[in-house]
């Protein structure tokens, strides 16, 4: 393991959505349509199978507060939260794919 | 019961309200048409779905109640998109419902097969592809409640032909959505905004399309002759107080009125309302009202700085802000304020240039308005007749004046006034289009006579692209590439064509008691009126450049 981040510098988000088909098409296409950046992206069911936990690392500037506000918007995300400590799942991840 | 999905979509829209539907059938609609051929829903023919999402459109701004447009698959659906993001960006509420190939044949590339659910994920508030028969319970009364809450806006609804078609066993049909009550706003915010609206020299309020989403128009101008604050208008704001109110302060932006932006330059605490600071309105955002401090109320948290910061930004339905504030704002005459008011609309006015001539473009918004009903609603194209008419006509109440305002939609105006005409068939809606405008969407003449709305068509002609004309001419150096049309015309020869009356202005001796009987006689008609193609729309701002910057317009 990296002792030290391997992966860019960034905002974490934590994000709960409705887990179906279209979801990841709206969160990806907020991000290219308002040319916000976005790094990594991170998603797994929950046990209920009808929400998903989605990670979002994505540039943590001016903008990031307009981000989380546009991401609520959309009827699919139920919450967003920053969440620095999840860092370590892009690392961890990171050092899987390497 | 045992119903068919087709018929669940129709008794769902008929639980919401819908007495009318625009569309246009095709092989993959048929179910739903069959369930709407049996029922009472009223079906308008348009020509083109564009025509039918733009009546949709027509009739949710006129009434502001969520309306619906149908299409098939495939082109049936690609031709909606416009109309639907239209609404998007203009936060109309519309039920857009189009019909998708068979489940099995999705991702086949089967005839008339699109992606109609990526296709309108980002113009829509929100899209659904519809997967069963049972799930058009919960989707249906969801895509209304979603349109008509909080900051409007359109939903789509993509049902897959075998689903339309599959038998659902119900108890009875779910109740219809009800808007979602607006959030409560926090007395610390109130206090604020109190606050800075009792200690401002200048205020200035800014209204925009919230307002009237809103029905808050009373309550508006109850807080502006309270505490004595002019209000200036969006184009979508234009309607939201009588224009000839006297603290109504004009149309803000790239055509106001010069004394308009100067009194937004001067102001000291800017109240917007039901706004977005879209550009068209704000020019320079950096250098828009500079010596102020901004309040802005919106439904919308994600405005709030996405343009300006705001020194203070609530997030609430626009008439509850004015409601609660209203009670805890000082009344105030504010004589320097108003003098100063008075003397810059006296010494910088909208300068009308022809207004006594039906044959020029102010003239004939003039006699227009002055012949049509006080409530007579009014439809634009896109282009220079839509800011002469923005400028010009005398609103005097909401849901009076139907534009493109986001989107700048040429094509939007007749299928939108044929919406209006039939959501209010007493009212006279008149139409001002462009050449160019009316061309994009000619073919709802014939849904016009078909339908005979009240909606009468005034054409103002110069044969050309007039807007892009006149940007060629001040910022391109009279470089005029592919705006003129070099092939004339004959619309009324059209309009005729199509079973319409038709009155050409140019060709009469009597224009304005031809405009007058034209404008009297029941039914649809176009009324052409020649303009000469080097008529501007002044005052100017460049675009990209500050509002106290304008080209022309000086008295």
């Amino acid at each position: 393991m990296p002792t030290t981040s391997s992966v860019p510098e960034g905002a974490i988000l934590r994000l709960i959505v409705r887990n179906h088909p279209g979801v990841m098409s709206h969160i990806c296409g907020l991000f290219s349509r308002r040319s916000f950046n976005l790094d990594g992206i991170i998603c797994v069911p929950l046990a209920d199978a009808a929400r998903s936990e989605m990670l979002l690392m994505v540039k943590d500037d001016a903008r990031l507060a307009q981000l989380i506000l546009q991401l609520q918007k959309l009827h699919d995300v139920i919450e967003v939260h920053p969440a620095p400590a999840m860092r370590e799942a892009f690392d961890n991840l990171a050092g899987l794919l390497r | 019961m045992k119903l068919n999905s087709a018929e669940i979509v129709i008794a769902m829209l008929q639980r919401h309200g819908v007495g009318i539907v625009a569309g246009i059938p095709g092989g993959a609609s048929l179910p739903l048409y069959d369930a709407l051929g049996k029922s009472s829903v009223r079906h308008v023919l348009a020509r083109h779905e564009q025509g039918a999402g733009f009546i949709a459109q027509g009739m949710a701004r006129a009434t502001g109640h969520a309306a619906v447009c149908l299409g098939t698959s495939g082109p049936g659906a690609t031709n909606l998109l416009t109309a639907i993001a239209d609404a998007k960006l203009d936060s109309i509420p519309i039920v857009a419902i189009t019909a998708q190939v068979p489940r099995k044949m999705i991702g086949t590339d089967a005839f008339q097969e699109i992606d109609t659910y990526g296709l309108t994920l980002p113009i829509t508030k929100h899209n659904f592809q519809v997967r069963s028969g049972g799930e058009l319970l919960e989707v249906i009364p969801e895509a209304f409640r979603i349109a008509i809450s909080g900051r409007p806006g359109p939903v789509a609804v993509d049902i897959p032909k075998d689903v339309l078609t599959e038998a659902v066993e119900i108890e009875s049909l779910p109740e219809p959505a009800r808007r979602d009550r607006p959030p409560s706003i926090g007395r610390d915010d109130l206090t604020r905004a109190a606050d800075l609206i009792n200690s401002a020299q200048r205020p200035m309020l800014l209204i925009g399309a919230g307002v009237i989403a809103a029905e808050a128009s009373g309550d508006l101008i109850r807080l502006m002759e309270k505490a004595s604050i002019p209000a200036a208008a969006t184009l979508l704001g234009l309607g939201a107080l009588p224009s000839e109110h006297p603290l109504f302060a004009g149309m803000v932006g790239m055509h106001a009125a010069r004394y308009t932006n100067l009194l937004l330059e001067e102001c000291d605490l800017l109240i917007g309302i039901g706004i977005r600071f879209d550009d068209r309105a704000t020019g320079k955002a950096a250098e828009f009202c500079p010596r102020a401090q901004i309040l802005h109320v919106d439904i919308d948290p994600s405005e709030l700085g996405k343009i300006k910061n705001p020194s203070l930004g609530i997030m609430s339905d626009a008439g509850q802000f004015l409601r609660a504030i209203l009670l805890m704002i000082a009344r105030k005459s504010r004589l320097d304020w108003m003098r100063h008011l008075e003397m810059l609309r006296a010494r910088y006015p909208l300068m009308m240039p022809g207004i006594a001539d039906p044959l020029r473009p102010y003239g004939i918004i003039r006699y227009a308005a002055e012949l049509l009903p006080r409530d007579a609603i009014v439809a634009t194209d896109v282009g220079q007749h839509q800011m002469w008419v923005a400028q010009a006509y005398p609103f005097s109440s909401p849901r009076q004046f139907l534009t493109s305002g986001g989107l700048g939609t040429m094509g939007f105006g007749l299928p939108a006034a044929i919406g209006a005409a039939l959501a209010m068939p007493d009212r006279t809606v008149v139409c001002f289009s462009g050449d160019g405008s009316l061309l994009m969407n000619i073919q709802e003449l014939a849904t016009a006579a078909e339908e005979n709305v009240n909606v009468k068509i005034v054409l103002l002609n110069n044969e050309r692209l007039g807007l892009v004309r006149q940007q060629q001419q001040l910022f391109y150096g009279e470089r005029f590439c592919a705006s003129e049309f070099r092939s004339r015309t004959d619309f009324v020869a059209i309009a005729r064509g199509f079973n319409l009356d038709a009155v050409d202005l140019g060709r009469v001796e009597d224009p304005i008691a031809a405009l007058s009987e034209a404008l009297e006689t029941p039914g649809p008609c176009l009324i052409h009126v020649p303009i000469d193609a080097e008529e501007n729309v002044y005052p100017m701002v460049p675009p990209g450049g500050a509002n106290r910057d304008m080209i022309g317009g000086e008295a």
